[in-house]
């Protein structure tokens, strides 16, 4: 089984993903970036899932891609609005709940 | 000798008049509440009602003495007739001849009448009433006649001396207010009450001689008359507390008395009290050394002089002395002796009080001291154990002195108000003959020149002394006797020098002077022939026979319970009559001379320039301790008054403020700083310092944290991402 | 009448004034004219009702004024068995007179004297709610409603100085108040170990009488006690040293807060020992007595001087009042009847002099705006009427016989030659020597007052001043009542002795000798 495989290209797009997270100043790139974060771990899910012999980490995937749906919708309705309100969408000008 | 007191019969003396006696002092009592209330509104300005009042009570002063007179005379006479029979059955006792021989003094062969008392409750404690009442007796029955004779002629005088005066209306008011002071004291039943009236007497003193109170020499007088005589109150109110305690818890004049003639107060608690009643007698009767205020109170109007500072109220002490007689005579121990505290004192006043008239320039200081003399002499009479005589003295001296005084008030009013022999008189018997004939009889009456009131008085005192031959007194005073003997030479000389100045030689005063009016007239004639007849009321018997002779000393003197027991009267003597007449008028003609070649020298001249006093030190200081009174102004008014009122005071003052108040504030201030400092450094400092700083420290450790929270997302996501990594780093070391 | 006078006669008279006070709070403060009407009204009110009382007290008879009449024994506060116990006795009836006739006299005066700043409605209501007070501690027969009563004079005398004082009010307010809430303290602490000692069943003084002369308590024990009380009512007497508080107290109040508290508070004191203290511990009092003497006599001469060296009228007759209330402390110290009789008396006869002393004080305050005695002098120049009435009331308060003054004075000084069984006569003899003296210097400084201020002529700073004028008819029938007194009991002082010996005698109880007055 190519499982070590299956791991390795998760972590890299976690990293990727983590990488995009932390650096990406657009609202957009960042959600994609967790959208690859969120896709690293369903690689993972399904990978160990088939390596098990068990059903419940392809099950496991589909809600997780599921919530990520609805995740990135209600997302970008938030990107949407402070970029109405702010007219960007650098998240780094959004700082309102500083202490 | 107690068989003296048996020998004579006592009778209860009945009359309407006694029993209602309270009257005579109530008249003038009303008549002050009338004149307060209506004074001013009358056409007399309120002197109307005073005048009526006091002529009332003289009309019943007058029908009370002769209620008192009859009573004795009737019952005298029916006693002689039993006198004989008894004397035939009393000599068949061992004892009969001590009888006979008292008899023979005309005193003790006489009946006696008892005092007359009628007393109400006044106050009680513990059951027990204290009351006020009257007590007649002959000594009262004379001061009211005395009181209100004299009262009323001053009320008359008055009229006219103080026409005008801006408090016309409150004089008269005050005069009324003294007469029934006077009259309501003399009729004390109780110490009690002679306490009230002896002091209200005073404060009418006080107010009187403060009449014109708009100058301040005035009301200094007026306070230091009435000062002086507080200091001698202390000295009753002791001495009456010790009686009342001593006597058995009782006020009663009589029962003291009784209680003093029969021994049942000790000898030792009868000679505290009657120190300090002298303490009393020696300030009201202005002796020696508290007379200092009865000069000083001729700043009063003179008719106020007459009445108050030489007839009546200053014989008060006298008075009271003779009212409570037993509690001296014990006290003193006056029987048997040759001197005692009493005599003593009377003796010093009348030398001493004699010596300073030869220094006035006032006449009515000069009539002031020679009051002093005076009122030495009758406590001395009393201090030698000669009691009639002494109140023979009071009652001759009430008429020539107050004669001298309306004299010296009359000159003055023709004088233009000046009483200065030296500066302002001389001369006056050309203006003024009916008050100069007035003032030499009063004065020969002074000086005891014979058959002049004053002689009769003065002679008896002298008798009493038992200082001379024959004269069987109650002691055998020779000290008491030469002083005596002394002030009446002194007398004689300083009224001599007195009626020169003032009568005699040129006027050198201002204008022409005039005689006064009759309503000032008057009263000075009735004085002066007073002056003469007086002492025709106690001639010795043995000189003039029972019927005529004693009759003052029949009629006053006590019942023999109210004397004591071994109480005697001293014989006259004829030959001291005569020395002692002789060495007056030589004493007064010495100076009359002096005076006489004086004029002659210089019609204006008052004194020698090159007298003795100049020419000898010890005699020009002897005149200089008299012109300073013997320095006893200086050390009442500057050294003790001041100092009580000046030193003493301010330091309990500065006592009271700054260690009193001082501890009182200091405590208050102690409290607060006490507080400020638990508030400052226990308080705030400690126990809300620590809850302020765990605020603090919470308030701080938030500040440090709240940097974390940026607000910037990927700033937290960093954080968790770091944290993860961490974690599984930790994670995969454990595993 | 007399069944009314049984079963509320007491309770109307005490809770009148404080109807009227509530009376008036209902009324706007602008309508002065009403706010007087009411208060005066109350007052003449009880005083009527007051009068009625004692002259049905006085038809009783001798016999009955030692028993106490009218007497209500009501349940208050059951836990500590305090009850309201009221009652009237010979020891009651002349101060309880006395507060009936000051009180009204008071406010006449003030109908046109109501001092800076104004407020009559306030200014009213604290005097009736001081009547209260005091008509309650003089009636009150129970130790906590005596405390009450006591207590509830404090405040309205408090505030009366306090705001309608002079310019140092506020210092003297605070001293007067707590120097006697000091006392009372103390007074408090001796009422209930009292009360704890005779095994907690009652605060009624005569029960508690019978219960000390009964059981055997400690003489240690009683003389703390009694000492706790000396306090409480030393302070209020005042005597020397506690005294420093009445003249700031007197020169910084208005003349209606001066007359009050010379005539009526400063007897709360002395009327405490007459009332509660010598009754209950006699023979505490007995161990007390010399030191209650010394500091009597010590007060008379101490006040005295202090006189002497005044400068403000005001201030002079506050002091007066340290010595006269020596001499009623002197009285009382000898515990013989006569010497408690006189001090009885010497209570009403201050109250009467002192209390007119103040008004004249207040008067020539209102025409001359100063109370400095060198600026003073000639009054009975510019107004003769009340330099008379001045020099009067300085005679009777020297302590001339024929006036009030004389009766407190002159037994008590006659009662300390021979005090009770069980006390120094030694000692006593010195102080009476020592109180005799004090009357020289009471003479002193009284006339000296007299002559710096009424006699000469006016100094030029007020010879034409059109304010100074002679008496208002305001002053005559406020003053004309107490004038007449003095005369009166002056020459009958047996009114006041007969009325109170026979309860003196019978609180005394064992210190009175046989025979001695």
């Amino acid at each position: 089984m190519l499982l070590n495989q299956f791991l390795g290209l998760a972590a890299i797009l976690f990293c990727i993903g983590v990488y995009g997270v932390l650096t990406r100043r657009n609202g957009v790139m960042v959600l994609m970036s967790i959208e690859l974060i969120l896709n690293a771990v369903n690689i993972n899910l399904v990978a160990f899932g088939a390596y098990q012999g068990d059903v419940g980490g392809q099950v496991f995937a589909l809600f997780v891609i599921a919530v990520a749906a609805a995740e990135v919708g209600v997302g970008l309705a938030i990107v949407l609005l402070i970029y109405r309100n702010r007219r960007s969408i650098d998240v780094s000008e959004a700082d309102l709940l500083q202490g | 000798m107690l068989l003296a007191a048996g020998a004579s019969e006592t009778f209860t003396p009945e009359s309407w008049f006694f029993d209602n006696a309270w009257t005579i002092p109530a008249l003038p009592c009303a008549a002050f509440i009338l004149i307060l209330l209506f004074g001013k509104r009358l056409p007399y300005k309120g002197a109307e009602i005073g005048i009526a009042s006091v002529v009332t009570a003289l009309g019943l002063a007058i029908l009370t003495t002769g209620a008192w007179v009859g009573e004795y005379e009737s019952h005298q006479g029916s006693h002689s007739a039993e006198a004989v029979t008894q004397d035939v059955e009393l000599a068949q006792d061992t004892d009969s001849f001590e009888i006979a021989a008292d008899a023979g003094e005309g005193g003790e062969g006489h009946v006696k009448a008892e005092p007359v008392v009628r007393k109400l409750d006044w106050l009680s404690s513990n059951g027990k009433s204290f009351g006020i009442g009257t007590l007649v007796d002959g000594q009262s029955v004379m001061m009211l006649l005395v009181v209100t004779f004299i009262s009323t002629l001053v009320h008359v005088y008055s009229t006219d001396y103080v026409h005008g005066d801006r408090r016309f209306t409150h004089y008269f008011a005050f005069l009324s207010l003294f007469t029934s002071a006077m009259l309501f004291m003399v009729l004390s039943a109780t110490t009690l009450q002679l306490i009230v009236g002896w002091e209200l007497v005073g404060v009418c003193s006080f107010v009187l001689i403060g009449h014109w109170w708009e100058e301040k020499a005035n009301s200094d007088a007026a306070m230091k008359a009435f000062l002086t005589n507080r200091v001698g109150d202390i000295g009753l109110l002791i001495g009456m507390t010790i009686l009342f305690f001593a006597a058995g818890n009782t006020f009663d004049i009589l029962d003291i008395n009784d209680a003093a003639i029969n021994g049942e107060i000790a000898h030792s608690t009868l000679t505290w009290a009657s120190i300090c009643l002298m303490a009393a007698v020696m300030s009201k009767s202005g002796q020696f050394i508290l007379h200092t205020w009865l000069p000083d109170a001729m700043a009063g109007p003179t008719p106020v002089s007459a009445l108050i500072h030489a007839a009546t109220m200053v014989v008060a002490g006298v008075y009271m002395v003779g009212r409570l007689y037993p509690v001296f005579w014990d006290g003193m121990s006056i029987a048997g002796s040759s001197i005692n505290l009493m005599a003593l004192i009377g003796g010093i006043t009348c030398v001493f009080g004699g010596a300073l008239a030869f220094v006035q320039r006032d006449i009515k200081k000069v009539l002031a001291y020679s009051t002093v003399s005076q009122l030495g002499y009758m406590v001395m009479a009393l201090g030698v154990g000669a009691w009639t005589a002494a109140m023979f003295h009071l009652f001759t001296h009430a008429f020539f002195k107050a004669c001298l005084f309306l004299g010296a008030g009359s000159v003055s009013h023709a004088c233009h108000h000046s009483f200065d022999m030296k500066a302002d008189m001389g001369g006056l018997r050309k203006y003024m003959p009916t008050t100069h004939k007035t003032f030499l009889i009063a004065s020969g009456a002074l000086a005891g020149i014979p058959p002049l009131a004053g002689f009769w008085s003065k002679d008896e005192i002298l008798a009493g002394t038992g200082g001379w031959p024959g004269t069987n007194g109650n002691g055998t005073y020779y000290i008491i006797f030469a002083m005596g003997m002394l002030t009446a030479a002194m007398t004689a000389a300083y009224m001599a020098r007195t009626i020169w100045l003032t009568f005699y030689g040129d006027y050198r005063g201002h204008e022409e002077p005039h005689e006064s009016g009759k309503r000032i007239t008057v009263p000075l004639m009735i004085l002066a022939f007073l002056a003469v007849v007086a002492g025709f009321f106690n001639m010795p018997s043995q000189w003039v026979g029972d019927g005529l002779g004693l009759k003052f000393e029949q009629w006053v003197e006590p019942a023999g319970t109210r004397l004591p027991g071994n109480f005697t009267h001293a014989k006259p003597s004829i030959s001291l009559a005569i020395v002692a007449s002789l060495l007056a008028v030589a004493a007064g003609a010495f100076v009359w001379n002096y005076y006489k070649k004086l004029y002659a020298k210089d019609p204006k001249a008052t004194e020698y320039t090159d007298g003795l006093a100049s020419r000898m030190p010890l005699a020009a200081s002897a005149h200089k301790v008299l012109e300073e009174k013997y320095y006893l102004d200086h050390l009442y008014t500057d050294t003790i008054a001041a100092g009580t009122k000046g030193p003493l005071a301010r330091a309990a003052y500065w006592f009271n403020q700054n260690i009193l108040d001082g501890i009182v504030d200091g405590a208050g201030k102690g409290s607060v700083g006490l507080g400020r400092f638990i508030y400052k450094y226990i308080d705030q400092g400690t126990i809300d310092a620590t809850v302020n700083q765990t605020a603090a420290g919470a308030g701080q450790s938030g500040g440090i944290l709240r940097r974390v929270q940026s607000g910037k997302i990927r700033q937290y996501a960093t954080l968790m991402f770091g944290a993860a990594a961490v974690l599984v780093a930790i994670f995969m070391a454990a595993v | 009448m007399t069944e009314f006078f049984n079963d509320w006669g007491i309770t109307a008279l005490v809770f009148l004034p404080l109807v009227g006070a509530l009376l008036m709070m209902l009324v706007p403060a602008k309508d002065e004219e009403l706010h007087k009407t009411i208060a005066l009204g109350t007052t003449v009110i009880t005083g009527v009702l007051g009068g009625f009382m004692l002259w049905d007290f006085w038809g009783m008879g001798k016999a009955n004024w030692s028993t106490l009449q009218y007497v209500q024994d009501r349940t208050w506060i059951d836990v500590i068995n305090a009850r309201y116990f009221v009652g009237i006795d010979g020891i009651s009836a002349p101060l309880i007179a006395l507060t009936l006739l000051v009180v009204p006299l008071v406010l006449i005066y003030s109908w046109n004297h109501i001092p800076n700043p104004g407020n009559a409605k306030m200014f009213l209501i604290l005097i009736l709610v001081l009547h209260t007070g005091m008509l309650g501690s003089f009636v009150a027969q129970d130790l906590v409603l005596f405390f009450v009563f006591f207590e509830v004079v404090l405040l309205p005398m408090y505030f009366m100085i306090g705001v309608w004082g002079g310019e140092q009010r506020l210092y003297a307010a605070i001293k007067f108040f707590l120097f006697t809430l000091f006392g009372s303290a103390l007074m408090l602490v001796s009422f209930l170990a009292l009360y704890w000692v005779t095994g907690g069943t009652t605060f009624s003084i005569p029960g508690l009488a019978d219960q000390v002369a009964a059981g055997d308590i400690a003489l240690g024990t009683q003389v703390a006690i009694f000492g706790g009380m000396f306090l409480g009512f030393g302070i209020k007497v005042p005597m020397f040293p506690f005294h420093t508080w009445l003249p700031d107290a007197h020169t910084q109040a208005p003349t209606q807060g001066s007359v009050i508290l010379a005539a009526v508070l400063l007897k709360l004191g002395t009327y405490g020992f007459v009332r509660i203290a010598i009754p209950i511990l006699p023979e505490a009092a007995v161990e007390w007595a010399p030191w209650i003497g010394l500091l009597a006599v010590i007060g008379i001469i101490y006040g005295a001087l202090g006189c002497l060296a005044q400068t403000d009228m005001k201030r002079l007759i506050a002091f007066s009042s340290v010595a006269h209330m020596g001499y009623v402390m002197l009285g009382i110290a000898t515990l013989t009847p006569f010497g408690i009789n006189a001090a009885i008396f010497g209570m009403v006869a201050h109250g009467l002099i002192t209390g007119m002393l103040f008004f004249i004080a207040g008067s020539v305050k209102d025409r001359f705006h100063t109370l400095e005695i060198k600026r003073l002098g000639g009054l009975l120049v510019q107004a003769p009427k009340m330099g008379w009435i001045l020099g009067f009331c300085t005679m009777a308060s020297l302590g001339l016989p024929g006036l009030a003054g004389f009766w407190g004075e002159f037994p008590a000084i006659l009662a300390a030659y021979s005090p009770a069984e069980g006390i120094s006569t030694t000692l006593f003899r010195v102080y009476m020597v020592i109180a005799a003296l004090g009357t020289v210097l009471a003479a002193g400084y009284l006339l000296w007052l007299l002559q710096r201020t009424a006699f000469g002529t006016p100094s030029e700073e007020f010879a034409d001043d059109p304010e100074i004028v002679d008496m208002h008819a305001s002053e005559w029938i406020a003053w004309l009542p107490l004038l007449v007194l003095i005369v009166f009991f002056g020459f009958l002082p047996g009114i006041i002795f007969d009325l109170t010996d026979g309860t003196v005698v019978d609180r005394l109880g064992s210190l009175v000798a046989e025979g001695s007055p």
